[in-house]
C-alpha cells in the first residue's frame, strides 16, 4: 500500500511537472512570436509614412526638376510596387528599391539650386532621411525579436512544442542591397 | 521590446545592458542608502555642536551651569539625525514625483513640439526607437551656452532637453551624438540616480549652510556671560572629543558626499558615451560635438552645484571659462573631455 502511493503521488507530480514545463515553453513561444510581431508593425508604420511622403517629394521636385522625368518615375514605382509588397521578404526587397530610387532622386537635387532651397523640399528630405533612419532603427530590433523567435523554433526542447502546434519560421527583414542600406548622404 | 543581451563595444565583454541596467539599479539604491546616512549623521553632528554651543553661550539664570553632559549630546546627536533623515525622506518623495519638473523649471527649460524644431525631434524619435524606451518629451533652453541633459525618474517619464547655444551650432550627425548620450542616460536610469543625488545633496548643502549660519549668530550674539561663567569649569574631556569629532565629521560630511557622487557622475558619463555609440553606431557624431562643446566659453546662466553633474559636459562658470574641462580631479563631476573623446576614437 505504501509502494503504491509513493509511486502514485511521485507519478503525479511528474506529470505536473511536465505540463508547467509544456506551459513554460508554449508561453515562452507565443511572446517571443508577439516580439517578432509587434516589432514589424514598428517597421510597418515607418514604411506607411515613407510612402506617404513620397508624392509630396515628386511633386515638389516636379516644379523645378521636370525634365529629370526619369528619375521620378522610377521613384513613384518602387513606391507603388512597395505599396503592394506582401509579405517580410517581398518587402524588404521593394523598400530596397525604394530606397536606392531615392537616393538617386535626392543626389540629383544637388544640381538644382533653387530646388536646394525651397523649404518644402528640405521639409521633405528631412523627414526621409529621418524615417529611413527610422526603418533602420525598427529593422535592427525586428531582426533581432525574430532571430530569438527562429532560434526558439530550432533549440530543444521549445522544437517539440513549436511542431505539435505549427509555429512557423519567420522572415528577417534585409533590405535589397547592403550598399543600398544607408540614408542617403543629405549635405546641410 | 529591446532584449538587450548584446555585448557592449568598449566595455569588457561580458557587460550587457540587463546586466549593466540591473547594476545602475542596485548601486542606485545604495548610494541612496549611503546618502541618508550621511545626511542622518551629518544632521546628528550638527545637532551635537547645536548643543555644546547652546549651552556654551546660554548664561542660566542660577549660575549652576554643569557643563555639557554626554547624554545632552546624545540626545542632540539623536534629534539631529532623526531631523536630517525625516527631511531627506520628504525631499526623495518630492524629487521622485516634482524633481524633473523642477530641475527643468530652473534650468529654464520649455516643451516644444515637432513644428518648433522638426529635425531636433526626429533625431531623438530615431534614437528612441533604437534604444527601445518610449519616446521622451522634449525641452529647449534660451541660453547661448552649450550644453544639454536628461531627466525623469524613468524612461516612462523621460525628458531631453538642450540649449537653443548647442542646438543651433550642431550638425545632424553631432546632434545624433548629443541626444544619443542623452537618450543612454534615460536608458540606463541614469536619470533617476542623477535627480535623487542632486536632492540628495542639495540637502547636504543647505544643511551645512543652515547649520554654519546657527552656529555662527548664537556664537556671535550669545556669548559673553556663559563663556566667563565656565570659566575653567572643567569639562567632561569626553564631551570635548565628541564636539570636536563631531565638528570634524560636519566639515567633512558635505565633502564624502560631493567625492562619492562625482565619481559616479564620471563613470556614468563614460557609460552614457560607450551607449551612444552602441545605438548611432557612428562614434564621430559625437566626437565632433564634444570638440565644439570643449572650445565653447559660455557657462549657463540657471546652474547650481547640485544639478551640475546632470549636464553631458560641465555647466558651471569655473570649469567653462577656463576652458578647464581637461581637469580630472575627486571634485569633477564630469571626466575630461579628451579623455572621453579618446575613448570614442577607440571604439571606431
Amino acid at each position: 500500500m505504501g509502494l503504491i502511493a509513493i509511486i502514485f503521488f511521485v507519478g503525479i507530480a511528474f506529470l505536473v511537472i511536465l505540463v508547467l514545463l509544456f506551459f513554460g515553453l508554449y508561453n515562452g513561444l507565443v511572446r517571443a512570436r508577439i516580439g517578432s510581431e509587434t516589432a514589424w508593425s514598428d517597421i510597418d508604420v515607418q514604411l506607411k509614412r515613407r510612402h506617404d511622403l513620397i508624392p509630396n517629394l515628386v511633386n515638389s521636385v516636379k516644379g523645378y526638376a521636370a525634365h529629370e522625368k526619369e528619375t521620378l518615375e522610377n521613384v513613384v514605382q518602387a513606391r507603388n510596387t512597395a505599396v503592394s509588397a506582401d509579405g517580410v521578404a517581398a518587402t524588404g526587397q521593394a523598400e530596397g528599391m525604394l530606397s536606392a530610387a531615392l537616393g538617386k532622386l535626392f543626389a540629383l537635387s544637388e544640381a538644382y539650386p533653387d530646388l536646394k532651397a525651397n523649404q518644402n523640399f528640405l521639409q521633405l528630405q528631412e523627414e526621409l532621411t529621418s524615417t529611413e533612419n527610422k526603418i533602420g532603427f525598427a529593422r535592427t530590433n525586428y531582426n533581432r525579436m525574430t532571430a530569438n523567435y527562429n532560434e526558439k523554433l530550432q533549440a530543444i526542447p521549445s522544437n517539440i512544442v513549436a511542431g505539435m502546434f505549427n509555429f512557423e519560421k519567420r522572415d528577417l527583414f534585409e533590405l535589397e542591397d547592403a550598399s543600398e542600406r544607408q540614408a542617403p548622404e543629405v549635405q546641410f | 521590446m529591446h532584449d538587450d543581451q548584446e555585448p557592449l563595444k568598449g566595455l569588457p565583454s561580458n557587460v550587457t545592458y540587463s546586466s549593466l541596467i540591473a547594476m545602475n539599479k542596485r548601486n542606485s539604491a545604495f548610494l541612496i542608502l549611503l546618502m541618508n546616512v550621511l545626511i542622518a549623521g551629518f544632521g546628528g553632528a550638527v545637532g551635537v555642536i547645536l548643543v555644546a554651543l547652546g549651552d556654551y553661550s546660554g548664561t542660566p539664570a542660577d549660575g549652576q551651569n554643569q557643563g555639557v553632559q554626554v547624554a545632552d549630546l546624545v540626545s542632540g546627536f539623536v534629534f539631529g539625525g532623526i531631523f536630517g533623515i525625516v527631511i531627506a525622506i520628504i525631499a526623495t518623495i518630492w524629487s521622485w514625483f516634482g524633481g524633473s519638473a523642477a530641475i527643468l523649471r530652473m534650468t529654464g527649460a520649455r516643451e516644444i513640439v515637432k513644428g518648433d524644431d522638426p529635425q531636433l525631434f526626429n533625431v531623438v524619435e530615431e534614437l528612441s526607437i533604437a534604444a527601445g524606451i518610449p519616446m521622451p518629451r522634449v525641452y529647449l533652453i534660451d541660453d547661448p551656452a552649450m550644453n544639454a541633459f536628461a531627466t525623469g525618474r524613468d524612461p516612462k517619464n523621460g525628458v531631453v532637453a538642450i540649449t537653443a547655444g548647442l542646438r543651433k551650432k550642431l550638425n545632424r550627425d553631432e546632434l545624433a551624438g548629443v541626444i544619443a548620450h542623452e537618450i543612454s542616460h534615460i536608458r540606463h536610469y541614469d536619470i533617476r540616480l542623477g535627480m535623487l543625488m542632486a536632492t540628495l545633496a542639495g540637502i547636504i548643502i543647505f544643511m551645512s549652510d543652515a547649520g554654519t549660519r546657527v552656529a555662527f549668530y548664537s556664537a556671535m550674539f550669545g556669548g559673553g556671560g556663559g563663556r566667563s561663567n565656565r570659566g575653567g569649569g572643567g569639562a567632561n574631556p569626553l564631551v570635548i572629543v565628541i564636539v570636536v569629532l563631531a565638528i570634524v565629521f560636519a566639515i567633512l560630511a558635505p565633502f564624502c558626499a560631493m567625492v562619492v557622487r562625482f565619481a559616479m557622475s564620471r563613470q556614468r558619463e563614460y557609460l552614457a558615451d560607450a551607449g551612444a555609440v552602441e545605438l548611432t553606431r557612428y562614434p564621430d557624431g559625437l566626437i565632433g560635438a564634444l570638440r565644439k562643446l570643449g572650445g565653447h566659453r559660455e557657462p549657463l546662466r540657471h546652474v547650481g552645484q547640485s544639478t551640475a553633474p546632470l549636464f553631458i559636459v560641465n555647466p558651471l562658470k569655473r570649469a567653462v571659462r577656463s576652458g578647464r574641462h581637461d581637469a580630472s580631479t575627486v571634485f569633477s563631476t564630469h571626466p575630461p573631455l579628451t579623455e572621453r573623446i579618446q575613448r570614442l576614437q577607440a571604439l571606431k
